[in-house]
């Protein structure tokens, strides 16, 4: 399969600060794929130097084949970007605005059916003759999407599409970027809602100060990283007892709630025995599985 | 994929939103200098008008109507570039330039023209309103025509150089204030550099504001107080040293990539 993105040996230093240490990732044509970690990991500094925003300091980037550099046009013209920010030009309406951005791209006028098309998609339509400032921050990030999407890009790069929009709206944009994905648009996506890149994304990559630190499909990341906890609720004073009858190191406690690591699900049914063995009375239990948001705190390092 | 036509079609599409963005605010951009102009014109002329004979056989009235004419031609050339930029450089809007395929020579060249568009415009609104009440010949036309191209689109160059370069609102009032301001004021558009004292004189050839005022006048008049050679030799120098300036900073994202 014809590679989407390449980034090889990436690095971008800001003064004394690398912002993106080293990155080599590839993105095939029609994957969906999610870029995530916190805020300063470099996520946005390899998106903007997809777009051309900001240039490596070492490395390479190309998009569908082409250098975003030395063949930026051709680049350009291969892809769309929804920036992270709710910009828009205060002079025009969401369909001037549309069209303008085509025409940027050599859209002429045969384009306006697609725009139109578009901006239906995205329920714009009883908005597109209102000016930007007066649209909503939802209307308004409809508007940055549809405008990503005027010059029918391969790819689509989105900066944090659903954040600050509310559940509805994020519901609608999640089945819109599904959509655009079985279409056969390459998407890439950054975001905070790690249930958004585990529901959509059929692969993550991770970042932490700059670099990757998971990169894999997102079935094998919570296969690889996934730990189960047996949770059970027992009387307090019990600790020291409990330690000694389970012969455990690795449990927690958080006031009547015992959480116990555990390495195959089999051990819950010897933790449960050795318990009612020592007659200590199990008041509450669950099964918890861990998912992309432990994974995520786990390689980050954030708590 | 980004041919010849497309190339066509971007540039042209940037002018036209250029254009557009002026005149959906035409109050402002078109209306407010045309309406100082006419102000300028009303006072000097009111004070000034019986008194003063610049040239010989020109009444002072219409001795300042050109001068005022490239006077609004030259601020509103610069305000347009150098307002959209950074406007759309603190708005953030000027990513979706940033992301499109357009070329930096692409880049220049429309917001270039719609400079020198709303400069002209302005000019021409101005001249009409004056035809109104005075006899104002036009003798060289050629000359009036170049140097309003070559003033506008230097001035138009000057204004995205100092788009690029601002970051803050205030940074721009001071280019205004402090730089374009005082050099139109003391281009002569008021009277003759020959009324000077020497000093002033000297001082005065140093200002290019004063040969494209003066060149200006010259195809009304056929009259300048220097060769509307020379004016147009500079003028036309400072016009390709400006954009060259600007296309270097264009190219090299300063300012604008990081």
């Amino acid at each position: 399969m014809k590679k989407a993105i390449v980034f090889n040996n990436v690095k971008k230093t800001f003064n004394q600060l690398k912002a993106v240490d080293g990155v080599s990732l590839s993105i095939e044509e029609g994957e969906f794929f999610a870029l995530l970690g916190p805020n300063g990991a470099g996520k946005s500094t390899l998106i903007n130097m997809m777009a051309g925003l900001v240039r490596p300091s070492n490395g390479s980037v190309s998009v569908m084949g082409f250098d975003v550099n030395k063949e930026y046009q051709k680049a350009r013209h291969s892809v769309g970007i929804v920036p992270q920010e709710l910009v828009f030009d205060p002079f025009f309406n969401v369909r001037e605005m549309l069209r303008f951005q085509a025409g940027y791209f050599g859209k002429d006028k045969s384009n306006d059916k697609w725009v139109d098309e578009v901006i239906e998609r995205l329920d714009l339509t009883e908005k597109s003759s209102t000016n930007m400032r007066k649209l909503s921050g939802g209307m308004k990030r409809r508007a940055l999407i549809a405008q990503a999407l005027v010059h029918r890009p391969p790819v689509i790069v989105l900066d944090e599409p659903t954040a600050g929009v509310d559940v509805e709206l994020r519901q609608k944009l999640w089945n819109f970027i599904n959509d655009l994905n079985k279409e056969g648009h390459t998407i890439v996506l950054t975001t905070h809602y790690l249930e958004e890149a585990e529901t959509l994304c059929n692969r993550i990559g991770m970042m932490r100060s700059g670099k990757i630190v998971a990169l894999d499909s997102t079935k094998n990341l919570l296969k690889q990283f996934a730990s189960k906890n047996l949770k059970v609720r027992l009387h307090k004073n019990n600790f020291k007892k409990i330690s000694k009858i389970i012969g455990m190191p690795n449990f927690e406690q958080n006031n009547d709630w015992y959480i116990f690591k555990l390495k195959k699900v089999s051990d819950a049914s010897k933790i449960i025995e050795k318990l009612n063995q020592s007659k200590i009375q199990i008041l509450d239990m669950e099964l918890i599985e861990s998912d992309l948001e432990d994974i995520f705190l786990k390689l980050t390092g954030k708590n | 994929m980004n041919t010849t036509r497309d190339q066509l079609i971007g540039t042209w599409t940037l002018l036209k939103k250029e254009l557009l963005r002026f005149w959906r605010v035409a109050f402002q951009t078109v209306a407010a200098p045309v309406i100082s102009g006419i102000l300028y014109l009303l006072i000097f002329s009111q004070v000034l008008g019986d008194r003063l004979e610049v040239y010989e056989g020109i009444n002072y009235l219409v001795f300042l109507i050109p001068g005022l004419i490239m006077m609004s031609l030259l601020q509103n050339s610069f305000s347009n570039s150098s307002s959209s930029l950074i406007q759309a450089k603190i708005m953030g809007n000027i990513v979706f330039l940033l992301l499109t395929p357009l070329s930096y020579l692409q880049l220049f060249f429309a917001f270039l023209i719609a400079a020198i568009v709303r400069g002209i415009f302005v000019g021409i609104c101005i001249y009409l309103i004056a035809i109104f009440y005075v006899d104002l010949p036009v003798k060289y036309p050629w000359f009036v025509f170049i140097f309003a191209f070559c003033g506008g689109g230097l001035m138009g160059a000057f204004g995205m150089i100092a788009g690029i370069w601002a970051h803050r609102f205030d940074q721009m009032a001071a280019f205004g204030n402090f730089v374009i301001m005082p050099l139109s004021m003391l281009s002569g558009v008021f009277y003759s550099i020959h009324s000077l004292p020497e000093i002033w004189q000297t001082i005065s050839h140093f200002n290019p504001f004063f040969y494209m005022i003066d060149g200006f006048r010259y195809g009304f008049f056929g009259q300048s107080d220097t060769s509307p050679y020379l004016s147009l030799l500079i003028v036309s120098s400072f016009f390709i040293i400006l954009s060259f300036i600007t296309i270097r900073m264009l190219k090299s994202g300063y300012k604008l990539r990081n």
